[in-house]
């Protein structure tokens, strides 16, 4: 077995060990196996990575052919290049300290061993998404994660309102899929193969009809809208949070979300052919930033404000790949894979202090009684915030910056991204003004237990925290690499794979004014936070005047409503008065009653021969052999 | 009509009245009786040929045939006997008790 296989495979291991055994193990074995592997994932993905030939060059790896027939031949091989890179380290990385987070978090549950085997289980299945050379491995791991993720949703099934967020998330997800596979087989129609160098090549070189190229860019953008919870079909991440916290920073924050992310950025050749289809990834990226981060604004939570805060920041990820940023998009992804992170772990030591209270109503005052989760918190929300020099403000910045400068961009653009990212700001801080500052309204039964996290969570907030301040260095905008004289190696690193990249920056004096104007609308975001929820000791939880848009926002737009009302009801119409009504009686009838009816009838007729009369049977015997006779005797 | 004839004539009619009466007659031991006639008519059957061929095949048969009939005769007065002290009756049809 080669060592990308091996990456992938030592997930795997941990699942089979801890899925199938685990639950005899004593749970200090079951937390070593389960932190170890993807421990020893991330140390060989290191190995790869340094030993990656710059220039943009990858390594493959053939495992085996799975489909050999004439025309299409279809080998489970993986790909490790700098996009594969990015990924793995982000995967193995945040997934290993988020494994050994959880290990604190979860000590007291009665499933630890499943929970930790369904986790290596989506490590594993992440890693064959992020490792796949063709389209065809890296649906696998594409189902492989909502797989997990429905299962992680629903950890504590004896909540049926849990496993109903599992379900769901797993059948909005059938929706982006539905588009995904269609995607692959005109993309097959189209370049005769499904390798992803194959086709970026094919569609960089030859003319391909236009309507062919915008219809495959926008069906797999439906499939990344479904994965990385993009308008339309974001409604179900919010209630994805059902599941424990460690699960919703690593699947449905660091990892899993940006798959969608992933898979633009893999198949940028296919979408720069297409500007028309380009654009409407742009616009639904935008879209989702500025509506997710609305959401956020109304939401009492604490975790669902997390939950509509990566929605939006996903879609600013999805706006810099829709630009043609994709290295962009993929260093967003990187940082905000460290800073939500950060917060969704600070959010669980908060959860875990208060037993489980997620309500933000009843927390308050606890920045005293929690410092370092706290601080952790707080660096993470200025990282998420876009203050400088925090992570969070190169990656987003830099993504303003193309929005209003690059070829495809346009001032709109850039004008919804900063109302976005000014409402993060808003939200953040009234979260943490909710959250840790202001008067108590813990109830008085938990306010005597609450405590700092063990060390094997203060651990991983506090390497998050360090990630989430220095992690955006890596990748400086153009004008501070020649303000301060050095490179950006993220970017240089990602270069060669992203040729057509041209991120046209305007002036210096321009890209200044833009990183002032988004700093501006941050603070301006952060005052206003202050001023409505941090000013008065008791801070006004309900809206001053809850007029007919405070119950537009706060119910998710009525995406929610009009999915129940419209297509849940019409399935249930469909299935019950079509379905069950019309065509199940037809076909029963025709397939099984009738047949039926024949066979009880001959049956009927039949059993008359039965008389019971012994003279009758001898009859029957004598007939026979005159029959015999009569047939031997004619026909020899 | 030579004689052998007349003979296998004679055994086909043998055979048809026996074969008659065990599906007509309903008194258990009129219906024995007439399965022992078709096997005489057999019996008579195999004689003749071997005259007419002057061989000893058909008359060994006969040994073999008379052999049979007494075991089977015997067997079946015993089932006779067994089924008259259950039914109290020699009738046939006194009940059909495997009507399907």
């Amino acid at each position: 077995m080669g060592r990308l296989a091996l990456i992938a495979a030592l997930p795997l291991l941990g699942f089979l060990i801890n899925g199938v055994v685990g639950a005899r193990l004593p749970k200090r074995v079951v937390a070593a196996i389960a932190c170890v592997l993807p421990a020893l994932a991330f140390a060989l993905t290191l190995e790869r990575f340094v030993a990656l030939p710059a220039g943009g060059a990858g390594m493959t790896e053939t495992l085996f052919t799975w489909v050999a027939i004439p025309g299409l031949t279809i080998d489970v091989s993986l790909y490790f290049d700098a996009i594969a890179a990015v990924m793995c380290l982000v995967v193995t990385g945040i997934g290993t300290l988020i494994h050994i987070y959880s290990v604190g978090y979860m000590a007291h549950d009665r499933s630890f061993a499943r929970y930790f085997a369904y986790l290596n289980l989506f490590l594993f299945f992440m890693l064959v998404l992020v490792l796949g050379k063709n389209l065809i491995v890296l649906f696998v791991g594409w189902e492989g994660v909502g797989l997990a993720s429905y299962l992680l949703i629903g950890f504590w099934f004896e909540d049926p309102e849990k496993t109903a967020a599992g379900v769901k998330a797993f059948v909005v997800n059938r929706v982006g899929d539905t588009g995904f596979i269609l995607a692959a087989f005109l993309i097959y129609a189209v370049v005769g193969s499904l390798d992803f160098q194959a086709v970026n090549a094919f569609f960089s070189t030859n003319r391909v009809a236009d309507h062919i190229t915008t219809t495959i860019g926008l069906l797999l953008l439906l499939g990344a809208c479904g994965k990385s919870a993009q308008i339309p079909l974001h409604v179900w991440l919010p209630d994805a949070m059902a599941g424990p916290t460690p699960v919703s920073a690593l699947i449905h924050a660091a990892t899993m979300v940006t798959a969608g992310v992933y898979m633009l950025a893999r198949l940028n050749g296919l979408y720069l052919a297409t500007p028309s289809a380009m654009s409407v990834v742009a616009w639904i990226g935008a879209a989702t930033a500025l509506l997710g981060a609305t959401m956020g604004v109304t939401q009492f939570n604490l975790k669902k404000v997390l939950a509509y805060s990566t929605i939006s920041q996903i879609g600013f990820m999805v706006l810099a790949c829709g630009l043609g940023a994709f290295a962009v998009g993929l260093f967003h992804l990187m940082t905000h894979a460290f800073f939500k992170a950060c917060l969704f772990l600070g959010a669980g030591a908060v959860l875990h202090a208060l037993q489980g209270e997620e309500d933000m109503r009843k927390m308050g005052a606890l920045a005293r009684k929690l410092p370092f989760s706290f601080a952790t918190f707080f660096i993470a929300t200025l990282a998420l915030c876009g203050i400088p020099p925090f992570a969070g403000f190169f990656s987003k910045d830099e993504i303003l910056s193309v929005a209003w400068s690059s070829s495809d961009g346009m001032p709109w653009l850039w004008l919804v991204a900063l109302g976005a990212s000014g409402l993060t700001a808003f939200y953040m801080f009234r979260a943490i003004w909710l959250t840790f500052f202001g008067t108590s309204r813990v109830s008085p039964e938990a306010a005597g237990a609450v405590h700092e996290p063990p060390p094997s969570m203060s651990i991983v907030l506090g390497v998050l925290a360090a990630g989430s301040l220095i992690a955006g260095f890596v990748g400086l905008p153009a004008v501070w690499q020649h303000a301060l004289g050095v490179s950006a190696p993220f970017y240089a690193f990602l270069a060669p794979l992203f040729p057509t990249t041209s991120t046209a920056h305007g002036d210096v004096a321009t890209e200044w004014l833009l990183m002032g104007a988004a700093v501006l609308v941050a603070l301006v975001g952060i005052v206003l936070a202050w001023l409505r929820y941090g000013r008065a000791p008791e801070p006004a939880v309900e809206p001053v005047r809850p007029g007919p848009l405070h119950a537009l926002v706060s119910r998710g737009y009525f995406f929610d409503t009009v999915y129940e009302r419209v297509v849940v009801r019409f399935m249930d119409w469909l299935s019950e008065s079509v379905l069950g009504r019309v065509v199940e009686t037809t076909l029963a009838d025709a397939a099984l009653a009738t047949p039926a009816e024949g066979a009880r009838r001959a049956s009927r007729w039949f059993a008359r021969l039965q008389s019971g009369n012994v003279q009758a049977y001898a009859f029957y015997v004598l007939v026979g052999l005159a029959l015999t006779l009569w047939w031997t005797a004619t026909h020899d | 009509m030579d004689r052998y004839q007349f003979l296998i004539a004679l055994a086909v009619l043998a055979f048809a009245t026996g074969l008659l009466g065990v599906i007509i007659r309903r008194n258990l031991l009129v219906v024995v009786m007439c399965v022992e006639v078709m096997l005489n008519s057999v019996v008579l059957a195999f004689v003749t040929f071997a005259a007419r061929s002057q061989t000893l095949h058909g008359v060994a048969m006969t040994f073999f045939v008379y052999v049979a009939a007494a075991c089977e005769i015997a067997v079946a007065m015993a089932i006779i006997v067994l089924l008259v002290k259950r039914r109290g009756s020699l009738d046939l049809a006194a009940g059909y008790e495997l009507e399907g």
